[in-house]
């Protein structure tokens, strides 16, 4: 087998680990609460501009800086949730869209305001690993890790915790949980700082990989989107899948076209499968 | 213990509730009836906190409620079961039951206190506590029980038990009549029992009171309400 199509096959696993880890978050909000959080990706440049500022800055130590981002983010989704989510939770789904839709243009105008078009580097030079004829980067790989044991970490604390109970629960039937004792709002808090931690997770991968300036949410920000939808939106399984499936084509795509080919052929295959199957790939 | 006083809630123009008093004393089992649509169910989500009264007074063991949300409600030792029963279908059996356990009365419980009260409420109704059972398999009748045992988990003091027994056959309804008169007996759980055929629940209740179009039109004993010639008329227009 060719050696360099392993390679893109083996970069398009590690890459569909946080493709997956963005989606899980945006699913988990979209789940619960019922409003997509337009501007998810843009809450990872956040992230990601903290991480920047702390470590090549200030010179806080890595692993410090990285911590500081996941809370942060987490804080900073609870004070979407009630600045911008709460107020309007009854209406119109379309005016939650423009909400958060605003949202983004404005953490984006915001922080370049603040920085500047600049990219910025936290400069940082991993390893190349090889193994046989293969290179492997190993910020890709720790990436793909951590992501893996993100996703892992949420499973449980889905499947084994009672707050985790309440969220799955409150998606399926949001009127009733009141008369089992649970505060529905105190539920939706919760799950906007849980989603937002899992984007200040994805910031801390992604730094690692990648320069951040303003606009760096739109290199993910539609594709993390679409894996949702691809997967159902909502449906955490089917958007795990979905991301692995996208880095697939786009990693394997780039090696046998280009990488803006590759991209093409993801859309591509988005459209298509919207007309097969409009409720996701895992839909019954 | 608890006493509602003038409750009366509207929709717009429509009066689904209209100046209802009654009072519920402890370790009572009162039967709460009317045809479709006289506003049986209305009151639950008033009381139950699901909804807001327009106007009116609803005091639990002494304290106001009207208005409250539903968990404040739950918090407080209150519980009901719906109509139509609503259980998370992604959710196993007891982790149904076990959720409301853990959330109910007193705002938190221990996790294993959790499991030991949703165990004891699935037992105490019937259906297999074990945690790998999921509600596919669950019948009409199944169903009914798990939304009982969800109630009687959040340990409540007083049950609204929304039976209305549609879906069920004629020994389904005895054994759920039997279940609540054993729930009171045994837990010491004063319920209201909503329903809208009169024959079960005449056998086992204290006290009736029957609503029709949102009013009150009768309040006594099973065995006058027989008699009552406005509630044989309702009964009369609606049910032959």
């Amino acid at each position: 087998m060719d050696i360099y199509l392993v390679e893109a096959i083996i970069n398009g696993i590690l890459l569909g680990g946080v493709l997956a880890l963005l989606a899980l978050g945006l699913n988990l909000i979209f789940g619960v609460v019922d409003v997509v959080w337009i501007a998810y990706a843009e809450m990872v440049m956040v992230g990601m501009y903290v991480i920047y500022w702390l470590h090549a800055y200030y010179g806080w130590p890595l692993p410090l800086a990285c911590l500081v981002a996941v809370i942060g983010v987490g804080l900073l989704g609870i004070l979407v949730h009630l600045l911008i989510i709460q107020p309007i939770l009854g209406s119109a789904p379309i005016n939650q869209l423009l909400a958060t839709g605003g949202l983004l243009f404005f953490l984006q105008s915001f922080a370049t305001l603040l920085f500047g078009t600049d990219f910025r580097n936290i400069g940082l030079r991993m390893p190349i690993i090889e193994i046989g004829d293969i290179f492997i980067s190993f910020s890709r790989l720790i990436a793909f890790c951590v992501a893996l044991a993100g996703a892992v970490i949420l499973y449980f604390f889905l499947s084994r915790t009672h707050i985790g109970t309440a969220i799955r629960a409150i998606s399926q039937d949001r009127e009733i949980m009141g008369l089992m004792g649970v505060d529905e709002r105190k539920v939706y808090v919760i799950t906007s700082a849980v989603g937002g931690s899992l984007a200040g997770l994805a910031a801390c991968l992604l730094v690692l990989q990648y320069d951040v300036h303003p606009f760096i949410g739109l290199s993910f920000g539609p594709i993390t989107f679409m894996i949702c939808v691809l997967g159902g939106l909502g449906n955490m399984i089917g958007g795990f899948v979905a991301a692995f499936l996208m880095s697939q084509i786009i990693s394997v795509g780039g090696y046998y076209f280009s990488i803006e080919l590759s991209y093409v052929f993801a859309f591509l295959f988005f459209i298509v499968l919207m007309f097969i199957r409009p409720q996701g790939i895992l839909a019954k | 213990m608890l006493s509602v006083r003038g409750l009366t809630k509207s929709f717009g123009g429509f009066v689904a509730v209209s100046d209802v008093s009654f009072e519920v004393s402890e370790g009572e089992l009162l039967g709460l009836i009317g045809p479709n649509g006289s506003g049986k169910s209305t009151t639950f989500n008033l009381i139950a906190g699901t909804l807001k009264p327009t106007a009116g007074s609803i005091r639990f063991e002494g304290e106001e409620i009207g208005g409250l949300a539903a968990h404040q409600v739950c918090h407080m030792g209150l519980a009901r079961t719906f109509q139509i029963p609503r259980p998370f279908r992604k959710l196993g059996i007891r982790e149904n039951v076990t959720l409301a356990a853990y959330y109910g009365r007193h705002g938190r419980v221990g996790r294993d206190e959790a499991e030991a009260l949703a165990v004891e409420a699935l037992e105490t109704v019937g259906l297999p506590s074990d945690a790998a059972t999921t509600t596919e398999g669950l019948g009409a009748a199944g169903l009914k029980k798990l939304e009982l045992a969800r109630a009687l988990s959040t340990q409540p003091r007083l049950l609204l038990a929304d039976e209305s027994l549609g879906g069920l056959d004629v020994a389904e309804m005895d054994q759920a009549a039997e279940m609540l008169e054993r729930i009171r007996t045994e837990k010491g759980i004063t319920i209201v029992w909503v329903e809208h055929i009169m024959g079960v629940l005449m056998r086992v209740v204290d006290r009736v009171i029957v609503l029709d179009h949102g009013e009150k039109i009768f309040e006594g004993l099973p065995a006058d309400a027989a008699r009552d010639r406005r509630v044989a008329e309702v009964y009369l227009g609606t049910q032959h």
